[in-house]
């Protein structure tokens, strides 16, 4: 079984490549059970979403709207 | 003192530009954490601009355009100095580091109860929101520069991990590494200064 150390690496190795069946599972299992790293990856998910929107310039500011 | 080719857009206006040129400033700064670099690149990307306002559709937004050509430019601009990287300084605070990760996992790996991570605010409504923009240019301003840079080249200008590794003489498993450490710093500031105290 992996820990809650090992699952964050995978949640962040998985942004990279795509990862072998045997640890898909592995994580699969461990986030059915553990809130801790479902909410950790989320957050992973989201770190990606808002760093793409201030790359394209999308951070609000009052000159902009949104968009 | 800007010159402005016959632009089909007409929109394209150095005024325009220049409302925009702060934000480009500061995204380019957080990059190069060089602020002359951060100014030439930027005025590069600006005469670029001005060069080809014909290229610009109006169908993405004029800001969103220009962060485009600007990404190219710091994109260049990494690829031509990635000699001089101040990488050779990878050890860097990594002992600090090291005591902090301890921090959030038991000595089996597991969370520790207060570290557990918890929900954060809608993202939607996050984005759309200049306080969070203010936090994240604050965290990511925060992290030590190599982690930065890597960071950065990855989720802003869309260089893979093989791409960033080979420029910068690292192997794979070390960009991987890095780039999950910033990710988790960034969680962490992330988390304190928008995660717990929104509305405060």
């Amino acid at each position: 079984m992996l820990n809650c150390k090992e699952v964050t690496e995978l949640c962040s190795e998985e942004m990279e490549r795509k990862l072998p069946m045997r640890e898909r599972i592995f994580l699969r299992m461990h986030l059915a059970m553990c809130s801790g790293c479902r909410h950790f990856r989320s957050h992973m998910g989201f770190i990606r979403q808002a760093a793409r929107k201030y790359a394209e310039g999308g951070a609000a500011s009052d000159r902009d709207t949104k968009g | 003192m800007v010159k402005i080719s016959p632009a089909s857009s007409a929109d394209v206006t150095a005024a325009a530009l220049l409302a925009i040129r702060k934000d480009m400033l500061r995204f380019a700064e957080l990059q190069l954490r060089d602020a002359h670099a951060a100014e030439d690149v930027v005025q590069d990307a600006v005469e670029a601009a001005l060069r080809s306002t014909s290229a610009f559709s109006g169908r993405a937004s004029l800001k969103t355009w220009v962060f485009a050509i600007l990404k190219n430019k710091i994109a260049d601009h990494l690829r031509q100095h990635k000699h001089t990287a101040p990488l050779s300084s990878l050890a860097g605070d990594e002992d600090e580091w090291g005591q902090k990760l301890e921090a959030l996992f038991n000595d089996k790996g597991f969370w520790r109860p207060e570290m557990r991570p918890a929900p954060w605010p809608d993202p939607e409504e996050s984005l759309s929101n200049q306080q969070f923009w203010r936090v994240f240019e604050a965290c990511l301003d925060h992290l030590p520069a190599h982690i930065a840079r890597i960071f950065m080249m990855r989720e802003f200008l869309g260089f893979d991990s093989a791409e960033i590794c080979e420029q910068l003489g690292l192997t794979l498993r070390n960009c991987h590494v890095i780039l999950h450490r910033a990710r988790v710093r960034l969680r962490g500031c992330l988390g304190e200064g928008w995660g717990q105290s929104r509305g405060s």
